[in-house]
């Protein structure tokens, strides 16, 4: 009985702090203006869709992989999916809680963006670092 | 000797918890968040024992469970200690210091007498069962103590980003490690199954700290209601 109510506890406290922790990753992010360049490559221009959200990941996944960043990315991941199945399931029920996750997407996929520079930056670091020796 | 899979789990968190040491010593948050970084050290030891002892004796040994299950608990306790030092830094501005650590010895030990008066009902489990007990019971005081401790972070409007992804994915690690172990409470005959399961749930805690030790600086910023699951 003791271990079924922890069970079910942990799993609701898990549920919240994992939402916040990934909404951290994404607030850090948030500020961080996108270049022209990644602006063009993933057609983000002002805001970003939740729609971009699996092309970006794609562009993501054809540059050189960062370890620093996988966790993260890893994270945000499972946190678009996880919004997923709440817009096809509760946001049906719910209008607020649609609206709430198409904007929640939207930053993922913003988040992806900037990844996405940091590792266009790094190739090219790497890349410059080669040249010279 | 483990396998291929359960070696790569074991590679990749050793190699996680030198990251969080080296990115703390790096970025001069070695001191700040110094119960921390022991923490991680101390892990990492942890891991290595228990790598050479699975290799020698097995997952299945005697030898194994209780070296797993003993230094888990050491360790539990080591990271509440750390939890109690992040509580100290929210509350710094306040010079709660004290009360901080005299309800945490206070918290453990009355977990300790109540894991006790569980487990000693039947006299025959107590040696074995006392450390898992306890284990549970700690990792879900954690939980809880980390919740409030959020609270806390919502109420008092902290801002620091690097203390509340610290904080955060704390309360994650306690998260999974509280079900699980409930999880090998309810069904004991799967235990060589959970013991993989967390440390695949082990790997987590290392990188999302390395994470915030190397990216974020200790002056980064954000404005912690817009975290909240339910918008302020």
């Amino acid at each position: 009985m003791m271990a079924a109510i922890i069970f079910v506890c942990s799993v609701v406290f898990l549920l919240q702090f994992f939402v916040s922790y990934c909404r951290s990753l994404i607030a850090a992010s948030i500020k961080h203006p996108l270049s022209a360049e990644v602006q063009d490559v993933t057609g983000i221009k002002n805001s970003a869709s939740g729609e971009d959200f699996d092309r970006v990941v794609q562009l993501l996944h054809l540059c050189p992989d960062r370890p620093e960043d996988r966790n993260g990315i890893q994270a945000i991941g499972a946190y678009f999916g996880l919004l997923g199945f709440v817009r096809s399931s509760v946001a049906r029920l719910v209008p607020s809680l649609l609206a709430w996750t198409e904007t929640e997407r939207g930053q993922c996929t913003y988040f992806a963006a900037v990844t996405l520079e940091r590792r266009i930056a790094f190739s090219r670091d790497m890349f410059a670092q080669q040249l010279e020796s | 000797m483990p396998g291929p899979l359960v070696n790569f789990l074991w590679l990749v968190g050793i190699l996680g918890e030198a990251a969080v040491v080296v990115c703390a010593l790096k970025k001069g948050a070695f001191r700040r968040y110094f119960l921390l970084n022991l923490y991680m050290a101390g892990l990492m030891c942890v891991e290595l024992g228990r790598y050479k002892i699975l290799s020698e004796y097995g997952l299945k040994s005697t030898q194994f469970q209780y070296f797993y299950f003993y230094s888990d608990a050491v360790l539990t306790i080591f990271l509440y200690f750390a939890l109690c030092t992040l509580y100290s830094h929210v509350f710094s501005e306040m010079k709660a210091e004290r009360y901080v650590k005299m309800g945490a010895f206070l918290l453990l030990a009355g977990t300790a007498l109540f894991t006790y008066a569980v487990v000693q009902q039947s006299a025959a489990k107590l040696v074995t069962h006392f450390v898992v007990e306890l284990s549970q019971n700690l990792y879900f005081v954690g939980v809880v103590l980390t919740y409030v401790l959020w609270g806390a972070i919502l109420k008092l409007r902290e801002t620091r980003t690097r203390l509340i992804q610290l904080v955060l994915s704390l309360g994650i690690y306690f998260s999974l490690l509280a079900a699980n172990y409930a999880v090998r409470n309810l069904f004991p005959q799967l235990c060589s199954v959970f013991i993989p399961l967390v440390q695949l749930c082990g790997i987590f805690l290392p990188l999302a700290w390395a994470y915030a030790f190397w990216r974020l600086p200790e002056e980064a910023r954000l404005v912690p209601a817009r975290l909240a699951v339910i918008p302020r």
